[in-house]
């Protein structure tokens, strides 16, 4: 099995301002390597380019150079071509409650990939494949579900809706751009788990796009963070967590609530910052410093 | 529309989606819980996702959710134009032929003739009965075509967008400045010879770019759903996308504006007519006015010549209207909403009048419009 590969991709928006053209490079030479079976996680900011990735991925966005290999081979954005990569690469969008057509039914949002991509040709084996999706993804009874339209499902449901949907092409490789960050906590854990055991179900390779340090480092093997359009940091989630290198990702960890410290930053940052901001200021301090070397 | 469905949301019924406690709703089968990191609550109980929806309407499903909810203005409406189409439909074979021109000229209404007769001595009755098809199939002519290129170059301009975009947004703008009536006027001067078909073609050619401009704004929001990208990552063709995934959302509002453009293309075709410039040998609610205004039944008082085909025209757009009032409040629910306020705060008012029995005189004096705070409470 083959995997799918990113080389120096790089991607530039004209932002047009009456006659004037400026362009801003949202992602700047990235590659990895997602093998079947593994979980690669891009971290960052909002704003840091790790959704654009998962866009050029998914072939949503055209990459203004770099190329996207899967099985080695090179795929275009139009024709016979792009049809097989998207049999292979699927997509998990972050807001469930608008990646579902409101007007069609859960049937329909199944049966779609399945008739596209010939996944099952009668209507027999189409009704069953989308009970059989429905089921994988713990919507039982799926009869029931399957009739539902999407204003009638939670959230967590939605989203699962979403990932059977992505599941039904038989892809390989999954995109998941931020799959639980618009979902209630109480089900996050639930749709991650259901995601992990698809993985090893299927053997997938899975991209996850979070924000969220503690579920990249539960859920993935390899981290990425990501910072104005770089890498800035990679390695095995544990080691990337427990032992941070650059000052951008132990600022990223610094961001997430702890408990312990009552809202007040790690102490080792905050010695390691206070010669350059104030308190109020740090995190626009340390961007600023980033981001003219990295750009 | 979109906020409409958020809003349903949040009545999901859990009766039928956790009928029983095999199903696990949002939370995984025990057997899938990692030991270590399990929530602090444990989530697989389907009663801690009933409490939402003990109270509250099961929301509609499917398409009838989309349909105007039953309100006074949809069935007055509904009746004014279901009466008139199965009148124009009915009457003329119940009256006498509209050309025969055998009896007395000039009669006041009687039983014989319920509208009289006119100068020529055509009972006017059988015209205003006859007249309903041609008005009626000018308007549904007219308004199907402006619909149909509202749609092309609507929606294919919002969602296709870079250059087809501008160039079919330019010929909307240029059709859209063009003022309607004066160019209807002076094409059918042009046209010695007009049937009913070349005046509806006219008057939707040119009544379309209005509704073009708002359905190209629609497409152009919803080509940036999420739900229109996921179909484009299932590998769905462009124009399935635009069929199957756009248009069934933009149907209220394709509703509205092709019960405008009928509404538009009646009163086009009645003003064409009334000037002479109408459709020419055939009957219509306009042929009927121009002709009571040149036979000087205005002056003459003779209210039974002009006053009915008038009236027919007024009622059916005004039927169009209400209806349209109805999907107005399926496209924009806080319409909807409105009118319940009011019908509440104007309750409550009563039963605090009932229970204060020295109060009635001081409810009495309040002001009549209901104050902020309580329209906020409704």
């Amino acid at each position: 099995m083959g995997a799918l590969e990113v080389r120096n991709l790089t991607k530039d928006f004209v932002i047009r301002n009456g006659f004037k053209k400026t362009s801003l490079r949202a992602v700047n030479d990235v590659s990895f390597t997602l093998e079947p079976g593994k979980t690669i996680a891009i971290v960052g900011e909002s704003g840091s380019g790790k959704s654009t990735v998962a866009r050029m991925i998914a072939k949503l966005e055209t990459p203004s150079s770099g190329e996207i290999l899967l099985d080695g081979t090179p795929s275009a954005q139009r024709g016979a071509s792009l049809a097989k990569y998207r049999h292979d690469v699927q997509m998990v969008f972050q807001d469930p409650f608008a990646s579902l057509n409101p007007f069609h039914s859960i049937r329909h949002h199944l049966e779609r990939p399945l008739r596209i991509h010939k996944v099952a040709r009668t209507q027999k084996d189409v009704d069953a494949a989308v009970e059989e999706l429905l089921t994988r993804v713990n919507l039982t009874p799926a009869k029931v579900f399957a009739e539902k339209r999407p204003h009638e499902m939670s959230g967590g449901q939605r989203q699962r809706v979403a990932i059977a949907r992505a599941l039904a092409p038989g892809a390989r490789f999954l995109i998941a751009d931020e799959p639980v960050s618009m979902l209630d906590v109480s089900i996050r854990l639930g749709v991650l788990n259901l995601l992990a055991r698809l993985q090893r179900e299927e053997n997938l390779g899975v991209l996850y796009i979070t924000h969220d340090l503690a579920t990249a480092r539960h859920f993935s093997d390899e981290i990425i963070v990501m910072f104005r359009g770089n890498i800035v940091e990679r390695g095995p989630s544990d080691d990337v967590i427990l032992n941070p290198q650059h000052e951008y990702t132990k600022l990223l960890l610094s961001a997430a609530p702890d408990p312990k410290n009552q809202g007040k930053l790690r102490d080792e940052v905050r010695n390691e910052l206070a010669s350059t901001a104030t308190a109020s200021g740090e995190a626009t301090a340390v961007r600023d410093r980033f981001g003219t070397a990295g750009l | 529309m979109a906020d409409d469905i958020r809003e349903a949301q949040a009545v999901t019924p859990a009766a039928d989606a956790a009928p029983a406690a095999s199903v696990v709703v949002d939370g995984l089968p025990p057997e899938n819980h990692t030991p270590g990191i399990e929530p602090d609550v444990p989530i697989t109980s389907p009663d801690a996702f009933a409490v939402a929806s003990t109270d509250g309407p099961a929301p509609k499903r499917g398409l009838r959710a989309m349909l105007p909810r039953r309100s006074g203005k949809l069935i007055v409406g509904l009746a004014l134009v279901i009466a008139i189409i199965v009148f124009s439909i009915i009457g003329p074979f119940f009256t006498q032929s509209p050309t025969s021109t055998e009896n007395q000229q000039y009669l006041p209404p009687s039983s014989e003739h319920w509208l009289g007769t006119n100068h020529l001595g055509v009972d006017i009755f059988a015209q205003l009965a006859n007249g309903g098809a041609g008005s009626l199939m000018v308007g549904l002519v007219a308004g199907t075509l402006a619909l149909v290129l509202s749609l092309c170059f609507g929606i294919i301009a919002g969602y296709v967008g870079g250059w087809t975009d501008e160039i079919l947004k330019f010929i909307t703008n240029v059709m859209l400045v063009i003022p309607g009536l004066p160019l209807v006027i002076v094409i059918s001067a042009y046209l010695s010879t007009r049937s009913l078909w070349i005046v509806a073609l006219i008057l939707g050619f040119t009544a379309w770019a209005g509704a073009a401009i708002v359905l190209r704004l629609q497409a152009k929001s919803l080509r940036s759903r999420d739900y229109v990208y996921a179909a484009k990552v299932a590998g769905e063709k462009t124009h399935r996308i635009i069929l199957v995934e756009i248009l069934p959302n933009l149907l209220p509002l394709l509703a509205a504006n092709f019960l405008g453009a009928v509404l538009l293309a009646i009163l086009g075709e009645a003003g064409l007519s009334y000037l002479g410039l109408g459709p020419s040998g055939s009957i219509t609610w306009g042929t009927i006015l121009n002709q009571a205004s040149a036979n000087g039944a205005l002056a003459q008082q003779m209210w039974w010549w002009f006053v009915p085909p008038g009236l027919m025209i007024a009622l059916f757009g005004c039927g169009l209207a209400l209806i349209n009032f109805s999907i107005d409040e399926i496209i924009n629910p806080k319409l909807r909403q409105a009118p319940a306020a009011v019908k509440s705060v104007r309750k409550a008012r009563k039963s605090r009048a009932t229970q204060r029995p020295s109060g009635p005189s001081a409810v009495a004096s309040a002001p009549v419009a209901p104050r902020d705070d309580e329209k906020v409470k409704a």
